[in-house]
């Protein structure tokens, strides 16, 4: 019996565990908050659009949902150069990102429906300084990850400290080491408005399909009664 | 004045002399009779009718604007997510009507389970049904990798895989199947071709034949009673009604009730939480990254489960096929001579609900990662699964059957039982106090209300 409640308690911690390393910080996603994606879409555009595509939506579109002017997502938003039906592209060629990083660096387009809105936002807050890596960073949720970290100049150095349980290091939590550009509540709004960019661009009709949905409820809903009416008066006469 | 009526209705005649129309929907619809006690159960036949043209017109629509080609069959599903006008409802509603499918469908069949649908004279209903199932696994296993992701690529690596396990031309039959030695743009393209032609041809010749052999020997019903045996003097069962208008005016209430929950799941959650579209399928087919855990979607899960439950991989795939094979001889396996379960005894009862148990059991395990407790389970719950079919030869002899009645009997409808189902509330969430009385919750009426509910189940299990 202690065997198998052994087994069971392991095979429910592997579940909660399997995305390797910490628990995920919630992220507070608002996609009805222009601001926000606004804020969130100038974070892609300068910390993220260097390395990384969102080749799956276009300017256009981003001005249009966003509530933008055509001219201000050119000006403000997109790199220099960029035209207004131009995909969200990055500027590093295939062959130079295969030298630098070993692997083209994923497209984000879908990022936020693969990897979930709150694991984006605890991956983006979880670099910390570990001398072994190539880019002098590893992170506490993707473990070993071929990434540097593009923030850090806002958010600061992160120590992590180890806690030794038998053979192996665990990870328990990040210190600061060393001040950023953002204070750490002006960071934390950062990265929550580059995820919430990230979830939009994921699905860019979601705010248009859940207000759409309440109608054609509303519609089947009387199409219900409707139906259940002619149903009662059909079969009035069968017993 | 009314020339054009007679005209319309001149030109309809030209064509009634020359086509049975009429003929055709008398004998189906409006002259055909059904049992008049249909339940719940009896929505889903017509409802996967309903999901069937649901899935043929959106699936229509998204081959407008799909790529069958390794390079473009991603970004041309995001296009259509994006960039389609009503792309994105299209594209929903064809893979929520994938999974809604086969939920209408594993509906369908369970009621089969429950009052004998199966037996004599509907075995080869049964049959139709059987293969319309089989092709229908087929055109969702291949329709899954039309969107190349990584779930629909590694997916169909694991499966096609699976061929190779048989001996001597396993790994031949594999490569005839692909196309190549891995999954590649020509297994996309030979997938694409039986997704939007072949096999929905077969399915409609069998959704076809199915029916009308159907009509041939006329709709089983709760009571499992032949309700042929007693006919009026114009020769209609007593206890039937005709299909049309009774049965359609009832089946438009079901499938207004399926919309609403179809298009809840369409307009908030299309991917059910990753039931529906697995978050790994959000990623680009990789032939280079084998993901961590490969899961098939939900509705292969129970069969997957018993393929990774058996230890040896060929006797797995026969594992996984048996399941389905043993499905087809449900008509000679159960020797009980009764039909509906109503009047059938306590240990067919209680075999199947532990059945649903098992399935369901199976199901969820066929989607998490594999541990030493999850494959124990699943073996447990495999055997259960073939002891079911396998041994109901011997347990349905057993059973100590009720008296079936001459006539169909009828239950009161969900409307009659509402008062009940009021007093039933009320004694949970009405707390007396001297005179007045205040809703909250109410320990001594809830435990009443669990004692009758515990006692009510154990009765209907004998």
């Amino acid at each position: 019996m202690k065997k198998l409640l052994s087994l069971l308690l392991l095979s429910l911690s592997l579940n909660v565990f399997a995305s390797g390393g910490a628990e995920l910080q919630d992220a507070d996603i608002d996609l009805t908050d222009k601001m926000s994606l606004q804020r969130g879409a100038k974070h892609f555009v300068t910390y993220c659009l260097g390395c990384h595509s969102a080749k799956q939506i276009r300017y256009l579109r981003i001005a249009n949902d966003l509530g933008i002017d055509e001219k201000h997502v050119l000006a403000d938003i997109a790199p220099e150069g960029a035209g207004i039906y131009d995909q969200l592209h990055t500027a590093m060629n295939k062959h130079d990102a295969e030298k630098w990083f070993g692997t083209q660096p994923p497209d984000l387009s879908l990022i936020a429906r693969s990897r979930g809105a709150d694991w984006l936002y605890s991956y983006l807050k979880g670099f910390y300084t570990d001398k072994s890596r190539p880019f002098g960073v590893n992170n506490a949720i993707f473990e070993d990850v071929g990434m540097p970290n593009p923030l850090w100049q806002l958010q600061g150095e992160q120590k992590p400290v180890f806690e030794t349980e038998g053979e192996k290091k665990v990870l328990t939590k990040l210190i600061k080491g060393s001040e950023g550009t953002m204070s750490e509540k002006e960071f934390d709004t950062a990265v929550n408005d580059l995820v919430n960019f990230l979830v939009y661009v994921g699905e860019p009709v979601q705010l248009e399909r859940k207000q759409m949905g309440k109608y054609v409820l509303f519609f089947l809903l009387i199409f219900l009664v409707i139906s259940y009416l002619l149903k009662k008066e059909y079969w009035k006469d069968v017993h | 004045m009314n020339l054009k009526p007679t005209r319309l209705r001149m030109c309809g005649n030209w064509v009634l002399d020359r086509f049975p129309l009429a003929q055709v929907w008398n004998e189906h619809m409006a002259h055909y009779y059904a049992p008049k006690n249909f339940n719940f159960w009896y929505f889903f036949g017509s409802l996967a009718l309903l999901v069937l043209a649901n899935q043929f017109i959106t699936g229509i629509l998204l081959t407008m604007n799909y790529k069958p080609d390794a390079k473009f069959a991603f970004d041309s599903v995001e296009y259509i997510m994006r960039d389609v006008n009503w792309g994105w409802l299209v594209r929903y509603m064809h893979s929520t009507g994938a999974s809604a499918f086969f939920i209408v469908i594993y509906m369908h069949m369970f009621r089969g389970l429950l009052y004998g649908s199966f037996k004599q004279p509907r075995e080869l209903i049964w049959i139709f049904g059987m293969l319309l199932f089989v092709a229908l696994m087929a055109e969702a296993f291949m329709g899954y990798l039309l969107p190349w992701g990584q779930m629909s690529y590694w997916g169909a690596q694991v499966i096609i895989s699976l061929f190779s396990a048989i001996p001597v031309v396993g790994d031949d039959l594999a490569l005839w199947i692909r196309g190549d030695y891995v999954i590649s743009d020509a297994t996309l393209n030979r997938f694409f071709a039986f997704h939007v032609i072949a096999v929905p041809l077969v399915l409609v010749l069998l959704v076809f034949m199915h029916i009308v052999a159907l009509h041939e020997v006329g709709s089983n019903n709760p009571d499992g009673v032949d309700i042929k045996k007693s006919k009026d003097p114009w020769g209609h069962p007593t206890d039937g009604i005709p299909f049309h208008p009774y049965y359609t005016v009832k089946d438009v209430v079901g499938v207004a009730v399926f919309l609403i929950f179809f298009a809840t799941v369409i307009f908030y959650m299309p991917e059910m939480g990753g039931y529906f579209l697995e978050h790994a399928n959000f990623i680009p087919a990789d032939p280079m990254k084998t993901p961590e855990h490969i899961a098939p979607v939900w509705y292969f899960t129970p069969f997957y489960s018993i393929l990774r439950a058996i230890p040896d991989k060929f006797a797995g795939v026969i594992g996984m096929g048996g399941a389905i094979v043993v499905l087809f001889l449900l008509p000679w396996l159960d020797r009980g001579k009764v039909k509906s379960i109503r009047y059938r005894g306590g240990i067919y009862k209680k075999a199947l609900m532990l059945f649903v148990v098992s399935f369901i059991a199976l199901g969820y395990l066929g989607t998490q990662p594999v541990t030493p407790l999850a494959t124990v389970m699943a073996r447990i719950f495999t055997a259960y699964y073939f002891g079911f079919f396998l041994l109901m030869p011997i347990y349905t002899r057993w059973e100590k059957l009720k008296p079936v009645p001459n006539h169909i009997t009828m239950q009161p409808t969900l409307e009659e039982r509402l008062p009940e189902m009021k007093a039933v509330f009320d004694e949970v969430t009405l707390v007396t106090d001297g005179e007045n009385s205040k809703r909250g919750f109410n320990p001594t009426g809830a435990k009443n209300v669990l004692i009758r509910t515990a006692k009510n189940l154990k009765e209907s299990l004998d």
